[in-house]
């Protein structure tokens, strides 16, 4: 089974998610980019997503709102740069509890075998920026054990 | 925690071996010497790993007799891992939900047989 791949290399102000879907890269794309399949899938499942707008094309803009079950809001927002495509796709993203802290997200679909692989990697202004902007805009008690922590980190620096 | 201390803590953990040093450490305090046991590398060089984990805040170290023992901080290594595990969760669950939905836009009514013969009745 594909498990996504989250790479935050220290001291530089990026993240990158890589991950194989079983399915043509047209449809991976298309669940990326259409707003009706977008809702189906984006967040975790005890939070509920909301589309606000979703304008998948040159110029356009977009933004959601994710709400977690304690009903803390998180919108995020941002603007494409050029139409994406499966080949490339930009568009600039903002979370709204951390206003003008605003980043650059770049999406690529690789297919093979019938098999597509994205890679998204956004890039921050500043460590502050990444390190903030996941820390506040995905927050949730998470309270393990030492050695859940310990397995935490071999599993999340493996290779 | 600080963004500095977040750092501090990233270049820590950004090297196996010392990654390696917390993972023995969270079964119990250990000597320089116990620590060394498992790798190719001197105890100076563990001695070195020790010092940048100590100074990350990861690490504590006290003395036992004549060894000198380290000590697991469980603090700056549960921030770090829960904003990773967090981020983590996020993107592990929405892409198994995307496997899901990608599986039931293709017609394979593996994944749910029941949710795929209703959404065929009502079209």
């Amino acid at each position: 089974m594909a498990k996504t791949q989250i790479t935050a290399e220290p001291g530089i102000p990026q993240v990158i998610i890589a991950r194989e879907f079983d399915a043509p890269r047209e449809l991976v794309f298309r669940a990326h980019t259409d707003p009706e399949l977008l809702v189906q899938w984006l967040g975790p499942r005890d939070c509920t997503m909301t589309i606000d707008y979703y304008n998948a094309r040159d110029g356009g803009t977009w933004r959601y709102v994710s709400k977690d079950s304690q009903g803390n809001e998180y919108g995020f927002r941002g603007v494409y740069h050029g139409n994406p495509t499966p080949d490339a796709t930009a568009r600039t993203f903002e979370f709204e509890g951390m206003p003008g802290h605003v980043g650059l997200e770049t999406l690529t679909m690789q297919e093979r075998d019938g098999r597509t692989l994205v890679r998204a990697v956004s890039s921050f202004q500043s460590l502050e920026d990444r390190d903030g902007m996941v820390a506040s805009g995905m927050e949730r008690g998470v309270h393990d054990s030492h050695e859940r922590l310990a397995e935490l980190l071999t599993t999340l620096w493996a290779g | 925690m600080a963004a500095d201390q977040l750092s501090l803590v990233f270049g820590a953990l950004a090297d196996p071996t010392r990654r390696a040093i917390l993972l023995r450490l969270s079964r119990g305090d250990a000597t320089v010497a116990e620590l060394a046991a498992p790798f190719d590398v001197s105890q100076p060089a563990i001695s070195r790993h020790l010092r940048v984990l100590e100074n990350a805040g990861l690490i504590s170290r006290t003395r036992r007799a004549t060894a000198r023992l380290s000590h697991l901080q469980a603090g700056p290594l549960r921030e770090v891992t829960t904003w990773l595990a967090r981020y983590q969760r996020f993107w592990d669950e929405s892409h198994e939900r995307l496997d899901d939905l990608l599986a039931a836009l293709q017609g394979d009514t593996k994944i749910d047989p029941g949710r795929a013969s209703a959404a065929q009745g009502e079209e």
